[in-house]
């Protein structure tokens, strides 16, 4: 048994840390939040140069990492500095996607992805879909030689960034069918697909996604005919090993936060964190941490195990985080008082952060439910 | 014991619910849901209240008030919060002006608590400072009294509606040698006095509704002083017990709760509605439960209080208990909306006439419930409670 990182992993940290300490400080993630773009450019730049990108993907893949461990300690690295930037949608599940299934020429993309020049998105979800992975009512029918895509997808991340969707649509079976899912590219500004684009409250973009009639070639097919709901899984869980990362740092810097405000804090003559009743509520805090850091490791640990033991593992894991992470955002605010409600003191964005990954691939609740469907099976 | 409202209550509140249904038009009832409400639309809604003759619930008759009891006072309050109608703004009405009619001089009763009335004054509350929040004894602000003025000179902050007041009471420092709470007084200051600027402070959740008030040497005329100087701390103080009349917050918590019930009805989960889902509905169904308990616990000390009896520990319980439950129930709504709590609504993406972007009810859960931590942190903080429930039970022993 080893808890170690690798030499290689050890480094990507040092590396990442220490460029965003340097370049993603609180009032360029705030300058961040309030752009159009609802993310920096030259930010992602400077990640695709240092590998970060490279790094989520598999040698043969042309990166030089992919597995669960070099996601998590992307991610958390992410998180902890409270990054807004999709890496989780362009490169772990855009990308992700299109290096499991991809053709030769798709493929190629995945290249483009690495060196920071795509952008990607996942339009799967629909409204009324909640978090149900199969639930597709999208359509796609062949018509002469091409596919015709029709049907409306929910809360698309990066979508106006991407140069290329990936849109699920239902080639047969009832509309909560695993089977019967294709997977599709269609590339930004395709005839017929529209985006309505809109900030998200804890930072970054989406866009509610309108398919009318998107005619593709056939070669826009990504993977098998009516295939796609594995694939989609492996995407998905891969996705959330990455937010629950994501989350476990934010929950990091908004405990140290706390620390630090504890310690400085003066009211009645002296600092608020020597009063017991905070201090055992930040010691809670730190307990709950140390879970939600093993429930990571478990969840990465297995993610290259037989999907039902790695989808049982992810979601105790995000129901774990989706708990611990509602107490530190909570109890974070409650124990800095009035200031942490502001914009400004950056509290604020890791508690919305730590909050809103638990709307992402099923919430507490869904994941206790899947946890109760896999561990009896 | 009889739990039921007689048949003067239930008159009474009929009268309320026939008020509220015309009063609060589906605009009107839209702004409160989604927290979009005007300064015009809440001068509006205090004029409507004030030519029924019920916007000074709490304030005797001979000052032009209804004098309603409590149990008049939550019927209308649980009423107006489950029809959505947007509240009575609390500086003057039942923050200034109980202090008023029971330290203030002739002049300044005379002169001011017509203007509330009005709506010719909009107060804000200059208590906090950013040393001196918890421990509000320990503020700077300073005023130095110079012939028939003080020079007032600090900054406030957290001051709710600020940008729209044109009147500030204050707690300020006048005599720094004395212990803490024996060197305060309590200033009444025009808002247009050269010397104070008002900056916005932007919340968690995009919202404007607090600010900081800086004050640079400015002039306050000594009749602007409320009772004796030095005795601010006692009036601060009586007018910090009428902050928490309506601090359970049961009419917001049974109307969010019904706002969840109806979400949870349209949102499907798995092909069912959510509301069906047996790990939702129990979360439900203990918010649920406790609120029942605790709609009996402020009945209970509504009664009490209508019979005379000063609330003491009661009233820091039911500020801990309601705002857990309101804070509960805002977790809820964020649930319910599942993924479409992330867009962040504002008038820029959804303009006048787009629709919304999810369901109509999804867009404001998240920022409500962000905005809402507040409810734990103000008005005392849940653990200044807590102190306070433990002192008087243990006898404030170490
Ligand atoms: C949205 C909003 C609106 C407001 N509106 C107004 C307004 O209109 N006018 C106005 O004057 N003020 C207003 N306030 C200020 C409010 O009253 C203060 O925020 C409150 O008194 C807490 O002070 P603080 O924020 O400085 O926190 P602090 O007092 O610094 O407290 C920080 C933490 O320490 C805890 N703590 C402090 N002392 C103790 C103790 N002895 N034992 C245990 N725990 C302790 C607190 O509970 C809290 O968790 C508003 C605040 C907010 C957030």
């Amino acid at each position: 048994m080893n808890f170690e990182l690798t030499e290689e992993r050890r480094m990507l940290q040092d590396t990442l840390r220490r460029f965003l300490s340097d370049r993603y400080d609180t009032a360029t993630r705030n300058r961040i939040l309030e752009s159009d773009e609802g993310f920096s450019p030259e930010i992602w730049e400077g990640l695709a140069e240092l590998g970060v990108i490279g790094a989520l993907f598999a040698e043969d893949q042309g990166g030089f990492g992919g597995a669960g461990f070099d996601i998590s300690v992307v991610f958390e690295e992410l998180g902890r500095a409270g990054v807004v930037e999709p890496m989780l949608d362009t490169a772990i599940l855009g990308g992700g996607l299109l290096a499991a299934l991809g053709d030769e020429a798709q493929r190629a993309l995945v290249e483009e992805v690495i060196g920071g020049g795509l952008h990607l998105a996942l339009a799967h979800y629909e409204p009324g879909s909640r978090y149900d992975l199969s639930r597709v009512r999208a359509t796609a029918t062949p018509e002469g030689g091409e596919i015709v895509l029709n049907g409306a997808k929910a809360v698309v991340v990066n979508a106006e960034a991407a140069g290329q969707l990936i849109v699920s649509a239902r080639e047969s079976g009832a509309a909560d069918d695993p089977g019967g899912i294709s997977l599709f590219l269609v590339p930004a500004g395709a005839n017929g697909l529209s985006l309505r684009g809109y900030p998200m409250i804890s930072g970054g973009r989406a866009a509610e996604v309108t398919l009318d009639e998107v005619r593709l070639p056939a070669s826009a097919r990504l993977g098998t005919a009516g295939e796609g709901f594995e694939p989609l899984r492996t995407a998905i869980a891969r996705a959330n090993v990455a937010l629950a990362a994501e989350t476990l740092g934010a929950m990091e810097t908004a405990t140290e936060l706390t620390r630090e405000y504890l310690l400085t804090r003066q009211q009645f003559g002296r600092p608020i964190g020597t009063f017991q009743a905070l201090q055992h509520r930040f010691a809670d805090m730190l307990i709950e941490l140390e879970q939600a850091r093993s429930a990571v490791i478990n969840a990465a640990g297995n993610l290259e195990k037989s999907p039902d033991f790695r989808d049982m593992q992810i979601s105790s894991a995000r129901n774990l985080i989706g708990r611990v992470g509602r107490l530190i955002a909570e109890e974070s605010i409650q124990m800095h008082g009035g200031i942490a409600m502001t914009q400004e003191y950056e509290l604020a964005h890791f508690a919305k952060r730590i909050t809103m990954a638990d709307h992402r691939f099923g919430d507490t609740d869904w994941h206790l439910e899947r946890f109760l469907e896999l561990s009896a099976a | 014991m009889d739990l039921n409202y007689n048949e003067e209550e239930l008159a009474f509140r009929d009268e309320v619910r026939a008020f509220l249904d015309e009063t609060v038009t589906p605009e009107l009832r839209d702004k409160v849901r989604n927290g979009r409400l005007t300064k015009q639309d809440m001068e509006n809604w205090h004029a409507a209240l004030n030519a029924r003759g019920w916007l000074a619930q709490n304030w005797p008759k001979e000052f032009g008030g209804a004098a309603w009891n409590a149990v008049q006072r939550h019927i209308f309050e649980e009423e107006a919060a489950m029809a959505d109608a947007p509240r009575i703004v609390p500086f003057g009405l039942s923050m200034l002006a109980p202090v008023l009619m029971k330290f203030g001089s002739k002049e300044q009763q005379d002169y001011y608590l017509p203007r509330i009335l009005s709506g010719e004054d909009w107060w804000c509350q200059g208590y906090s400072e950013p040393g001196a929040g918890s421990d509000l004894a320990s503020l700077k602000t300073r005023a130095v009294r110079e012939g028939d003025h003080y020079i007032v000179n600090g900054q406030k902050t957290w001051t709710t509606l600020g940008q729209y007041a044109n009147k500030i009471f204050c707690l300020v420092r006048t005599d720094p040698n004395a212990k803490q709470q024996e060197g305060i007084s309590f200033l009444l200051i025009d808002m247009d006095t050269p010397g104070i600027e008002v900056r916005p402070i932007i919340l968690l959740d995009g919202t404007h509704e607090v600010n900081e008030v800086w004050f640079t040497d400015v002039k306050v005329p000594v009749e602007n002083l409320v009772g004796e100087e030095n005795k601010g701390w006692t009036y601060a103080k009586y007018l910090l017990t009428h902050e928490r009349a309506n601090i359970a917050g049961v009419g917001f918590s049974r109307a969010g709760l019904d706002a969840v019930k109806r979400m949870a009805r349209a949102e499907m989960h798995k092909g069912r509605p959510l509301i069906e889902n047996p790990h939702f509905a129990a979360r439900l169904a203990q918010v649920e439960i406790d609120l029942m308990a605790m709609a009996t616990t402020n009945l209970r000390i509504i009664s009490q209080a209508a019979a005379g009896q000063a609330p003491g520990v009661e009233s820091s319980m039911l500020k801990v208990k309601g705002t857990i439950i309101r804070q509960e129930i805002n977790d809820l709504a964020r649930r319910a909306a599942g993924p479409y709590a992330l867009p962040f609504p504002s008038e820029a993406v959804e303009g006048a006439n787009e629709p919304p972007i999810g369901p109509d009810y999804a867009g404001p859960t998240a920022a409500h419930y962000f905005n809402n931590r507040k409810l734990s942190i103000f008005g005392g903080s849940n653990e200044i409670q807590r102190n306070i429930i433990a002192k008087v039970k243990l006898g404030g022993g170490r």
